[in-house]
């Protein structure tokens, strides 16, 4: 389908390597497997059979942030694991991405304390936020469409 | 007689001026008893066969903060034999001398004294393992006090995104 026709007879296609690449990385963005509150509960469901968002090539939830490229904030993130979340982060590996998952890791939300981190950026750089308390899991999968259309207008040199 | 009773006769017996008061409220009884008088109390309420307080649910700190004695502690007794709960209040006025540890009677008291002292600043006497619990370790203050601030951050409109935004600390990639 669509291939063969491009094919022609040499066997061989030309494209852009930039495009190439931004395709594999949209097509296996493994997230990074942690939930923080109630939005992982969302974001199971969203991974599950109903939503599936295998779909989109990121069935695979990694438990070791050095195999993950997507970190999924789900929850608020409470001042004493600020330090855990950044330290995740660092540990993945380049290129990566952030989605703030749900009001309390993207602002706070209810949470307008002592306690809870004013939204997940001040610890990590986010891509996308997404609204929602917590969001459905149709609002994630725009929130994971959304990053992919941003990664297929990346330019590769922003990692060289 | 019914244990409500029983309870305050067995500590009258052995400590006739420990009881301050006695408060009732919606059937649950609280005890308010002398802060030095209180381990000896909570001996007498889980050894004596008619007691047999032998689960302490949990320790909460008050804090009135214009009044003085500014903070109070409650324990929250469970007899499991009887079926009966008890409360027991002592009024701490220095909180850096609070009422000594029941630690020895209960040994889950040590944990929910470290937890009070996490969170109101209330040093228990005789508890070894005073340190921070819930919160990071290098936490200054106690932030359930009533003067400790709230924290709140100031919410971001479109009338004062600006300002807001340049105040956020945003992370660096």
């Amino acid at each position: 389908m669509g291939i063969e026709q491009k094919l022609g007879n040499m066997g061989v296609v030309t494209h852009r390597l930039e495009d190439v690449v931004n395709w594999g990385r949209t097509n296996a963005m493994w997230p990074l497997l942690f939930g923080l509150a109630c939005c992982a509960i969302e974001m199971m469901g969203s991974q599950a059979s109903h939503y599936d968002a295998s779909r989109f090539g990121m069935e695979l939830n990694r438990p070791s942030p050095r195999q993950a490229d997507l970190m999924i904030v789900a929850g608020r993130v409470s001042r004493k694991m600020a330090p855990v979340v950044r330290r995740l982060y660092d540990q993945m590996p380049e290129p990566k991405w952030v989605i703030a998952m749900g009001d309390c890791a993207s602002c706070g939300g209810i949470f307008n304390n002592y306690a809870i981190v004013q939204g997940v950026d001040e610890i990590v750089p986010v891509d996308v936020y997404v609204a929602g308390c917590p969001p459905r899991p149709e609002a994630l999968i725009n929130g994971i469409m959304t990053l992919h259309e941003k990664v297929r207008g990346e330019k590769l040199t922003k990692y060289a | 007689m019914t244990q409500d009773q029983l309870v305050v006769d067995k500590i009258k017996a052995a400590y006739p001026d420990a009881i301050e008061e006695v408060v009732d409220f919606r059937g649950e009884r609280t005890l308010i008893v002398q802060p030095d008088k209180l381990k000896a109390i909570c001996y007498i309420l889980r050894n004596n066969t008619d007691c047999q307080y032998d689960f302490l649910s949990d320790i909460v700190g008050d804090d009135y903060l214009p009044e003085f004695p500014r903070f109070a502690v409650s324990y929250h007794l469970y007899s499991i034999p009887k079926n009966h709960r008890l409360r027991l209040r002592v009024w701490v006025e220095d909180p850096d001398e609070g009422p000594e540890t029941v630690g020895p009677v209960w040994p889950i008291a040590t944990w929910l004294e470290m937890e009070v002292y996490d969170l109101m600043g209330i040093r228990f006497q005789g508890n070894g393992s005073l340190r921070r619990l819930f919160l990071p370790e290098d936490w200054q203050g106690h932030p359930l006090r009533k003067d400790y601030p709230l924290g709140y951050e100031e919410v971001q409109f479109s009338f004062n995104w600006q300002e807001i935004d340049a105040k956020k600390p945003y992370a660096k990639d």
